[in-house]
């Protein structure tokens, strides 16, 4: 594991079920992520994914990756172009830092309109990672 | 909210001082961490990770901010300032809100059994900033969250809370809703519209020296010759540059769309859609001729349609 090394793609379809699923697995209840005729009146298209879905699955690339021993210490996620019903996002990953068992990796989510999310997880991997 | 600004920096300072104030104070999970929960979570997410299921389970990390959410309850937690900041944004018209940022730091697992309690103070509030959904302010909240009394992780979140840009979105997304906009006549101006009126594509021809000039000016840029009379364009021209249009949407424009600044024969360029040919397909150097195109009832311009060779 070094700086540079590229972790491999997750493609993640953003059903509408998933929107809902991960709005009400994570107790957000605001109108936009299951009432489109609220969200357009919220100048949005559609429903869109909320953030704590977008932090959930961010975690979820990381630890897949680097298995079950993997120790999530922090997650930090920023929103650009939302994730609407029909849309694909695709997670990349990149090392950024290598530091004895803790691994920092930044990671970009893109969908079909642009950058849905970007943002830095730092995880402690006793043993090392993944080969 | 007026658009001057004096009255967006008088407000701005209104909303800064809540700075540093207390958004939550002891509020306490409304579950403690659970198995279901944790097993809904991980059903939404198609997170399979072993470390979240059987007798040693903990959850999993990024639940962190799910534990403090009220739900579909009230937030008794929830201080009166903050209370008072959203209201100062909801009534001067910021009352939609979207999250922007989450960071969290795990400093110990959640597992279930633990009871969750949180404070939370406002970090920042931002100047007012336009943004793609509306303009609005940014506001930074940390919490702490801790469980059995013992810090187990931070959260800070920013949310725009935004006043909705208005927008003719709708699912039929591609159909134009409004007449395009109406070309400006004027004394300068309205000899060439009465020339598309006619079919005629009008140059400017300078009387004093000559030169051409499209589109139509007072006066000459060469020698300044206030004196013209017209040419009609032969119709002949090449894309000499082109765009495609794909963002933001207009009213009345079906994106994406090929805008060019066509070069005509006679040497001058003029700015026009391509027709005739699909936007991508719209190449530097392309041979174009001249055509009329009616839009509505009261408006005809001219375009410029792809010759194939």
């Amino acid at each position: 594991m070094n700086p540079g090394d590229r972790l491999p793609a997750l493609e993640i379809p953003v059903t509408r079920t998933l929107i809902v699923a991960g709005a009400i697995a994570s107790r957000d209840y605001q109108d936009v992520h299951h009432d489109p005729e609220l969200a357009r009146q919220k100048g949005s298209p559609d429903i869109f994914m909320n953030i704590l879905t977008t932090n959930g699955l961010v975690g979820r690339y990381i630890t897949d990756h680097f298995g079950p021993r993997a120790v999530l210490r922090r997650v930090a996620v920023r929103l650009g172009a939302p994730n609407h019903p029909g849309d694909t996002m695709v997670l990349t990953g990149t090392v950024e830092e290598v530091d004895g068992d803790t691994v920092t990796v930044r990671v970009v989510g893109e969908n079909g309109i642009g950058r849905h999310v970007t943002g830095t997880v730092t995880v402690s991997v006793p043993g090392g990672g993944p080969v | 909210m007026s658009g001057e600004p004096e009255v967006h920096e008088e407000f701005a300072a209104r909303l800064k001082a809540y700075e540093g104030r207390p958004a939550a104070a002891t509020g306490v999970g409304r579950d403690p961490v659970n198995e279901p929960m944790i097993r809904h979570w991980c059903e939404a997410m198609g997170d399979t990770n072993p470390a979240y299921t059987g007798p040693d389970a903990i959850a999993p990390p990024t639940m962190l901010q799910a534990w403090t959410m009220a739900g579909l309850t009230g937030r008794p937690e929830r201080t009166a300032a903050y209370d008072e900041l959203l209201r100062l944004l909801d009534e001067s018209g910021h009352h939609a809100v979207v999250a922007t940022d989450c960071e969290q730091e795990y400093l110990r697992p959640l597992r279930p059994g633990d009871q969750i309690t949180f404070d939370s103070v406002i970090e920042s509030v931002s100047e007012r900033k336009t943004t793609k959904l509306g303009a609005g302010y940014f506001v930074t909240t940390r919490t702490d969250v801790r469980a059995g009394g013992e810090l187990a992780g931070t959260h800070r979140f920013r949310i725009l809370k935004y006043a909705p840009a208005r927008r003719p979105r709708t699912p039929e997304r591609h159909r134009p809703e409004e007449l395009r906009p109406r070309p400006v006549i004027n004394r300068d101006t309205a000899g060439f519209w009465e020339g598309v009126a006619r079919h005629e594509l009008l140059i400017q021809r300078c009387a004093g020296c000559g030169t051409l000039r499209l589109p139509w000016l007072p006066g000459c840029n060469s020698c300044g010759c206030a004196r013209w009379d017209t040419v009609a364009a032969g119709g002949e021209g090449t894309v000499y540059s082109y765009v495609v249009m794909h963002h933001p949407p207009f009213r009345a424009f079906e994106p994406p769309y090929a805008v060019g600044l066509i070069e005509l024969a006679e040497g001058v360029r003029i700015v026009s859609n391509v027709v005739g040919v699909p936007y991508d397909k719209v190449r530097i150097g392309m041979p174009v001729r001249l055509t009329f195109r009616r839009y509505d009832d009261k408006l005809v311009l001219p375009v410029f349609r792809a010759v194939t060779p």
